[in-house]
């Protein structure tokens, strides 16, 4: 969508707006052309950021419709409604989808198209890096779903243990599939993650020290520095299996030498950061939304930070408490015990700081607001859950069990999806220029509410029962029938307040009433300029004075100009400090990341069947990574810079 | 309403390291790879701490040409040093002059590390010590290849194109990034060529 | 096990809800599953007041926000920035807050490191059964103590009452995990590895344990017998697991012998006493004295058996025992063969 449909009157309403005529030439230089060449070269991280939300809710119906599928299954006891074999597609599709295809990139999706705004950039760091992010993302999930749609889709959960995915119990291509998917996820989260980071490090607006940074900017880039760190990680663990099922290598096989065990630290030294990678951006929403809505500043901005990069730097110490079972020897277990159980102090501490914002604060219940409410109610028992799981004994009884569905599904869609849908109905009026409707959203909210504590919480007392996770079906005689009938009507209803959810978006899109630039009274940078932003995001560059800019400039929003309207051009300023430290020419519509992105899913489809793609496909890349980088001329000559002295220079 | 506290027209449109973007692209890939190689570090740990014996067949990797690679690595970082020192300071003809030298060496690298794989003395499907061992040569391999191309087309380009400081900031990035291959080297070379011969 | 019992043990899993309570640890018969239901009966007390906690001053914040709040219809009321009033009294609670969580922690910690101990601690002159998880059911094993004879079965776990028992865990093929939950936690069987699991139960009568590790097609269907009986009883069941199958007298059974030495039944099945030796599927000597046939999946009938055996993969999908064609008058030998089996 492109802001054609703005009035020039709308985008000169903002405080950081230009005059009339600076800003149809400043449009100009950033806008992206139009029809399918500019929807295939685009490189403006709003536009990016938008299609990746979608594309990400595209996969959370997938997800989800696969969910409905294994509810209608295990209903009833020995349904026989679906074959073994499909089911465990199924679930190991359900699995792979929300994991890789919906949360994680969703989450990094709405930090693409709110970042650079609650910052005050122009763009992101990486523009064309972002795009080509995005398309690698479509490829491995559409790749994924070809195979689901001709019976070949994984089937051997979301974790794929070998020896079960290896080459001797998994045949074909199966998890194969799955194991490249997570190469195509794993290099695009990888690129969004560098833009973000180098984005929030070095292009903040003038002023905005660290310590004034948004909450959700604080998130954003304790995920981004996670993804760096725990990527590589998954993406050696699908390398190794790859490589055992295709070219006979042995980094899993007993037998000589190998170690099932090192899949399994592999996986989890990445899966468990993974979780807080999804979780940590619905913090920051959290924050956001309750700052808004409660007219107050968050309780402990301190403390929240700290509590935030404490998360961040504890979740890489956890993982083996998805191994307790396996037979490790128990001293070291018992640290992972009491590691597993600090990490829920910071998240205790910010759970105070929020309520405490609500309470001494003056809380307007709006559905984003709602969507916070549920956020805690939901978010802390699955909290707790976590807590029992911690323990070694009690994890020994219901690890694998239906109690362990149901507290990650607590804290996913607690600490993850409900902030997510609060998140996307706060910023649609920014990022879509109409308001959602109000009662949708409180009609959504409940549904989802109601049904997702109808369909989740008898699962913890299906895992007490005894009943064990990835099960095609059960014995009618085990009793555990009526809890799972009550689960898959609570999850019909959770499908239905999705639904409204969805409709509610696509609806207010065409005929919401139109937003201003600030229609909650927000505080932050992204509400000091048009809804939807022009192109160039901000026509003045806004300087920042506190935390809460637009709460704390009654006299008016302090900017400075300077910046050039022709070429693109965005202000870099210190890490820390955020002085105004060199200006760089930013990148403009470009096909070599589309480009890239198609010769590298040739690469890594075509190395699944013939290891010897891994050489001659790189060829290919390699001339779109050439031209990609083909030097641009000096930005230095184009504005009329002097070269010598310029910062970092030697003398 | 706003009010125009300052002007930004004045300030350089360039910088080195850190003062721009792509000083932090490549530090981003320095952050990802040292993590891919520390981990990959670990697994060959691992699976040495619970074999039997290491290798667990056969002989260890040949220790000549893994050292010939540690002394063209170690050696290269002087033109490395001395390019990245020219860039910075604007010294045109020294900066094409060493990136010329610091290519050869590149280039050499790529020759040993071929010959490398021929002299490690087992199949990366013989056993886990072989896969380990091929992965973690493999991991490394990708960088002097892929600097070296890079370098090609960077030091060609510095010979036929004006040179502005973007081009001479790219240099010292690059030269960067070799000072972490070569310094990543080190502990895989310590591990692949000498924890088979140390082990018990 | 008598013959009343285990028909007493099939009796009340058919009956609807009877297999309730016999794969759970909320009824805890053994010691282990006994100290880890204190351990959830603290959690429960403890999470349960901090959630209390939570809500309670959630709800207290939307009590006050009828007094505080402001509705869309109203302008917007100043937002506070700097410091408010009240964030001397907030502060000194997050202290208390924050406090009050490493206290339960500690204590939470604690406590799971004493039951991880104990559960470590094996009793005196424990006895010892070897477990092998196949895809999908178990073999099981009963080492004697001097002399060679051991008891082989599948799908079935005796325990004697009041003694420790110590199970080791082998792996033929993919991971699995052994899980009798009124007993003690699950572990895992790992292939290339052992791993051990302790288990002292207290009261006599039937149970379950199932598979808890995905293991692939039939995960689902791997689940397992275990019967817990007086010492007495027990060194009967396994003296007579060490007899050999005896000669049937029926002529159709004895028709049903020859098929099962000469078709494809002995090249996976073992009967001691009779031509078929093979190892790679479940021992059959004494088929008829367990409660369920193919882990579970159905019970031990004379119609359940003929069915499983005429089509494994109606009952089994993707099971490895292959359908073998039989006509009628010989599928119903078979089947009386296999009822001698006792």
């Amino acid at each position: 969508m492109t802001e054609s449909h703005i009035s020039p009157a709308a985008v000169l309403d903002a405080p950081t707006a230009l005059p009339p005529a600076e800003h149809e030439v400043l449009a100009r230089t950033w806008s992206t052309p139009r029809g399918l060449w500019g929807f295939l070269t685009t490189v403006d991280a709003k536009e990016i950021g938008k299609r990746y939300v979608a594309t990400g809710l595209v996969f959370f119906i997938l997800g989800g419709l696969l969910a409905a599928v294994m509810r209608a299954q295990l209903a009833r006891p020995e349904s026989g409604l679906i074959s073994p074999d499909r089911y465990n597609q199924i679930f190991s599709m359900h699995g792979t989808t929300m994991m890789f295809l919906f949360a994680v990139p969703i989450m990094e999706a709405m930090g693409v198209y709110l970042t650079p705004l609650m910052v005050g950039a122009r763009t992101m760091a990486f523009p064309r890096l972002n795009a080509f992010s995005y398309w690698l993302y479509l490829a491995g999930g559409v790749m994924l779903y070809v195979g689901f749609v001709l019976n070949i889709a994984p089937e051997a959960g979301w974790t794929a243990y070998p020896p079960l995915s290896g080459p001797q119990f998994s045949a074909g291509k199966r998890t194969d599939f799955w194991a490249q998917m997570i190469t195509f996820t794993e290099f695009a989260g990888l690129a969004a993650a560098c833009s973000m980071a180098a984005t929030i490090f070095k292009m903040r607006a003038p002023g905005m020290t660290l310590a004034r940074m948004p909450l959700f900017v604080w998130a954003m880039l304790t995920t981004s520095l996670m993804v760096i760190v725990a990527m590589p990680a998954v993406m050696l663990a699908s390398s190794f299996l790859i490589s055992d099922r295709l070219v006979g290598s042995h980094f899993y096989n007993e037998a000589e030498g190998g170690s099932v065990m090192l899949y399994q630290h592999l996986f989890w030294f990445f899966g468990h950061p993974e979780v807080y990678i999804i979780f940590l951006p619905g913090l920051g929403m959290v924050s956001e939304i309750t700052q808004t809505f409660c007219r107050r500043a968050v309780f402990g901005y301190p403390v929240m930070v700290l509590a935030l990069l404490a998360t961040g730097f504890l979740a890489f110490g956890l993982w083996v408490h998805h191994m307790f079972a396996t037979g490790l020897p128990r001293l070291g277990d018992s640290f992972y015990t009491a590691a597993s159980m600090t990490i829920a102090l910071p998240a205790g501490v910010q759970i105070f700081c929020w309520i405490a914002s609500v309470w001494d604060g003056r809380p307007r219940f709006a559905t984003p607001m709602l969507f916070v409410l549920g956020f805690v109610i939901v978010f802390v028992l699955g909290g707790l859950t976590g807590v029992m799981l911690a323990s070694v004994p009690l994890d020994l009884q219901v690890h694998d069990t239906y109690f362990v569905v149901a507290h990650f599904h607590y804290v996913l869609i607690g600490g993850a999806v409900f902030p997510l849908l609060g998140a996307i109905h706060y910023w649609f009026p920014k990022a879509i220029g109409r308001m959602p409707s109000e009662t949708l959203g409180r009609i959504s909210f409940w549904l989802i509410l109601v049904g997702f504590n109808v369909a989740f919480f008898p699962m913890h007392i299906l895992g007490l029962m005894g009943m064990p996770r990835r099960v095609y079906t059960y014995p009618a005689e085990m009793g555990w029938g009526g809890l799972n009938l009550l689960s898959t009507l609570g999850a019909y209803v959770l499908a239905a307040g999705v639904a409204v959810f969805l409709v509610n978006l696509i609806v207010s899109a065409r005929r919401g009433a139109p937003a201003g630039p600030n229609p909650w009274g927000a505080s932050g940078l992204e509400w000091a300029t048009s809804s939807p932003p022009p192109a160039y995001n901000f026509g003045l560059t806004p300087v920042v004075e506190s935390r809460h800019p637009l709460w704390t400039s009654p006299e008016g929003l302090p900017v400075m100009t300077g910046l050039v309207h022709a070429p693109r051009e965005v202000l870099l300023t210190t890490a820390g400090e955020a002085r105004p430290d060199i200006r760089e020419s930013s990148p403009k519509p470009s096909i070599w990341p589309l480009l890239t992105s198609i010769t590298t899913t040739v690469l890594f489809i075509g190395s699944i069947f013939d290891e010897w793609f891994l050489v001659w496909a790189s060829l290919p890349v390699l001339v779109c990574i050439i031209g990609w980088f083909w030097p641009k001329p000096s930005h230095s000559k184009t504005v009329g810079a002097p070269e010598d002295n310029v910062p970092g220079a030697l003398a | 309403m706003s009010r125009v506290v300052g002007d930004l027209s004045q300030l350089p449109a360039a910088g080195y390291r850190l003062h721009s973007l792509w000083g932090w692209a490549t530090l981003g890939f320095m952050a990802i790879e040292g993590t891919g190689f520390a981990l990959a570090a670990a697994a060959y740990v691992y699976l040495m701490d619970s074999a039997r014996q290491w290798p667990l067949e056969g002989k260890p990797p040949d220790l000549l040409w893994g050292s010939v690679m540690t002394l063209v690595l170690v050696a290269s970082l002087l033109p490395n040093f001395i390019v990245s020192r020219a860039a910075r300071r604007r010294d045109l003809a020294k900066t094409k002059a060493w990136a010329v030298v610091l290519f050869v060496f590149n280039l050499a690298a790529v020759l040993v590390r071929a010959v490398e794989f021929a002299h490690l003395n087992v199949r990366w499907d013989a056993d886990a010590y072989g896969s380990i061992t091929w992965a973690l040569m493999l991991l490394h391999a990708t960088h002097p290849v892929t600097d070296f191309l890079g370098t090609c087309v960077l030091t060609m380009i510095l010979f036929t194109h004006p040179i502005d400081t973007e081009r001479l900031s790219d240099v010292d990035d690059d030269a960067v990034y070799w000072a972490f291959v070569v310094a990543a080297w080190i502990p895989i070379y310590l591990l692949v060529y000498w924890a088979p011969r140390w082990a018990p | 096990m008598t013959r009343s019992g285990r028909w007493a043990a099939a009796a009340a899993c058919l009956t609807l809800g009877g297999c309730r309570g016999l794969q759970t640890m909320l009824e805890p018969v053994g010691d282990q599953a006994r100290h880890i239901g204190s351990l959830w009966n603290l959690m429960l007390a403890v999470c349960g007041v901090m959630y209390v906690l939570v809500l309670g001053f959630l709800g207290w914040a939307l009590l006050r926000a009828r007094r505080n709040g402001w509705r869309s219809a109203d302008a917007a009321p100043p937002a506070a920035t700097g410091h408010t009033a009240a964030e001397p009294m907030l502060e000194r609670s997050l202290g208390s807050w924050t406090g009050l969580i490493v206290a339960g922690l500690i204590l939470l910690v604690t406590v799971s490191f004493l039951v991880d101990r104990s559960l470590a601690e094996v009793g005196p002159d424990p006895l010892r059964v070897k477990v092998t998880a196949h895809q999908w059911w178990w073999e099981i094993e009963y080492p004697q103590q001097g002399g060679d004879k051991r008891v082989t079965t599948a799908n079935e776990l005796h325990l004697p009452l009041n003694r420790p028992a110590v199970v080791e865990l082998h792996a033929a093929d993919v991971i699995h995990s052994f899980w009798v939950p009124n007993l003690s936690g699950k572990t895992d069987l790992i292939p290339g590895r052992v791993n051990y699991v302790s288990m002292t139960p207290r009261r006599v009568g039937p149970l379950r344990g199932q598979c808890a590790e995905f293991c692939g097609l039939e995960h689902a269907k791997m689940a397992f017998d275990v019967t817990v009986e007086s010492p007495q009883a027990f060194e009967a069941w396994r003296a007579h697991q060490l007899e050999v199958a005896p000669d049937p007298a029926d002529a159709a059974a004895q028709r049903g012998k020859t098929l099962f030495e000469t078709r494809a039944c002995a090249l996976c099945h073992q009967v001691a006493g009779s031509e078929a030796g093979a190892t790679n599927g479940p021992d059959l000597t004494h088929l008829m004295s367990r409660a369920h046939l193919a882990a579970g999946a159905r019970p031990m009938s004379r119609g359940d058996l003929a069915a499983w055996i005429a089509d494994p993969q109606s009952v089994k999908p993707g099971t490895t025992m292959p359908r073998v064609p039989l006509s009628g008058p010989d599928l119903t030998d078979l089947v009386s063969y296999l009822e001698t089996l006792k």
